[in-house]
């Protein structure tokens, strides 16, 4: 066949022309993505879509959820048998200390009530896989087995069973997708367990490792150092680990630099936990407070967040409520 | 040599597609996983030159949306990407099918650096930038890979060179 022009197409029912076929197919690409970028109804289009691929995801899943299924389910009586102890050991363990803390969690809920500040706490939990699927090697992000169906929502909070793992992003029909804390563009307000320093802790890109930007060279943060969640912002539930202080460096002249290694098991978790949780509520003050004689009575008491129990924070420390959300904003 | 039908090519062509688009998502170890060739984008060059009738830019596109839902990235970038590709690549085509496969590989190379780069683009657009030289490995190694997608593209096409 001899073809005269770069288009081959059979000369009838050709369609329209390739270049303008191009042009409008490209105009659409970028009128999504812009529709994407700025305005809610496109999640419509994505969910839509979402569905029809979950058959694709589900079958790469499938085998990483064979294997696994069958080393587990023939794993022989000693395996067994050691984990069962070993798991005993640690159930026992945590008893001990779940004794200490049933009076502890009782005397801290009436010093709360008296301040009349109900500390946010999971109400419930839901339990889900995460799908063996690769997003994008650069981004920390995974696929969860629970979606829209299931009452998940966007901003919530994900843990596993060491600390906290990520929050919701995307939220489709069956599916949804969760940054993880150490994505570049994640952040998360914490509190030192040991000083009680507030700052920022955000992702760096690198699954063992959070960046603590905004302590001064004089914070009293030391290697070591528990890091907890403050529930700042009211999309994590307030006290539960982050990540540990594994660096410091005093080296620069205002800031200092501050590693800290996740807690969560980021890369080798696979069954993580959906939260719903009373968020604190903003108000933090008692209605009861006297305005001081010298002070504006329009003064709203809605700006000054009182600290939750514990140690004064520091003043470098940026003003925490500016990070609820992941750094990306809205999408 | 008898070729196959207007059918089985069609069906081979989604097939591939398939394929590329669920390697596309398949976890691989760490270190590999930069190096992951776009292979649904390698099977659509494939097609666009060896049956450019069936290989038209509506699909590209669709494929490139799939590929976008499955990753959780902006809905039409790679979508763009595919787009972009098959275009140069349909007005290539006459050209392309007669080069030594080097020199395809070559050219190869040059339409996989300008979707990554389109890919780049865009990711900085919407805030998701990231600048570190591993994410153009991808270019180099699907223009490595082309001669074996020829050579498989061929033997299941039963073309004869």
């Amino acid at each position: 066949m001899v073809e005269l022009t770069h288009d081959s197409r059979p000369i009838i029912g050709r369609g329209p022309p390739l270049t303008a076929y191009f042009l409008t197919l490209a105009a659409i690409s970028i009128g999504l993505m812009v529709a994407d970028q700025r305005y809610q109804q496109i999640d419509r289009v994505r969910e839509l879509l979402s569905t029809a691929v979950l058959p694709v995801q589900r079958a790469v899943d499938f085998p990483f959820r064979a294997t696994n299924w069958v080393t587990t389910s023939f794993a022989d009586r000693g395996r067994l048998r050691e984990e069962n102890l070993e798991l005993t050991a640690r159930l026992r363990l945590a008893n001990l200390q779940l004794q200490r803390f049933a009076a502890l969690e009782d005397e801290n809920r009436r010093l709360r009530d008296m301040r009349a500040n109900t500390m946010g706490v999971a109400e419930k939990v839901l339990v889900a896989s995460i799908l063996n699927v690769d997003l994008d090697p650069f981004r920390h992000r995974v696929l969860l087995d629970k979606g829209a169906v299931d009452g998940v929502f966007r901003g919530q909070a994900v843990l596993d069973g060491e600390g906290i793992f990520g929050q919701v992003t995307k939220v489709n029909a069956a599916t949804s997708e969760v940054i993880l804390i150490s994505d570049a563009e994640h952040a998360i307000p914490v509190q030192s367990n040991r000083s009680g320093v507030r700052t920022i802790a955000v992702g760096a890109g690198d699954i063992n490792k959070l960046s603590l930007p905004f302590l001064t060279v004089e914070s009293d943060i030391e290697e070591g150092d528990l890091l907890l969640s403050t529930g700042m912002g009211g999309v994590f539930p307030p006290g539960y680990p982050v990540a540990q202080v594994s660096k410091v460096k005093r080296a620069g002249s205002t800031f200092a630099l501050v590693e800290a290694r996740p807690t969560a098991k980021l890369d080798r978790a696979r069954e993580v936990l959906l939260v719903w949780f009373k968020a604190l509520p903003v108000v933090a003050e008692p209605a009861a407070r006297v305005p001081e004689p010298g002070e504006q009575a329009t003064t709203p008491a809605a700006a000054v967040p009182v600290p939750s129990g514990t140690a004064p924070a520091t003043a470098a420390t940026p003003p925490p409520a500016a990070v609820e959300q992941p750094l990306e904003g809205v999408e | 040599m008898r070729q196959p039908s207007m059918f089985a090519r069609r069906l081979l062509y989604w097939l591939s597609m398939a394929a590329g688009l669920v390697l596309a998502i398949v976890p691989l170890p760490g270190w590999l996983d930069p190096v992951r060739p776009d292979l649904a984008l390698l099977a659509m060059i494939y097609f666009v030159l060896t049956s450019p009738r069936i290989a038209g830019l509506g699909y590209a596109w669709i494929s490139g949306l799939f590929l976008d839902v499955l990753r959780g990235m902006v809905l039409g970038q790679h979508a763009l990407g595919f787009l972009v590709v098959g275009y140069v690549t349909h007005r290539l085509q006459l050209r392309m099918r007669m080069f030594p496969i080097l020199q395809q590989a070559a050219i190869v190379l040059v339409l996989l650096g300008l979707y990554h780069f389109i890919i780049f683009w865009i990711d900085g657009l919407t805030g998701h930038g990231y600048t570190a030289w591993v994410r153009w490995l991808p270019v180099i190694s699907g223009a490595l890979l082309w001669p074996l997608i020829v050579a498989v593209g061929d033997s299941l096409t039963r073309r004869s060179h």
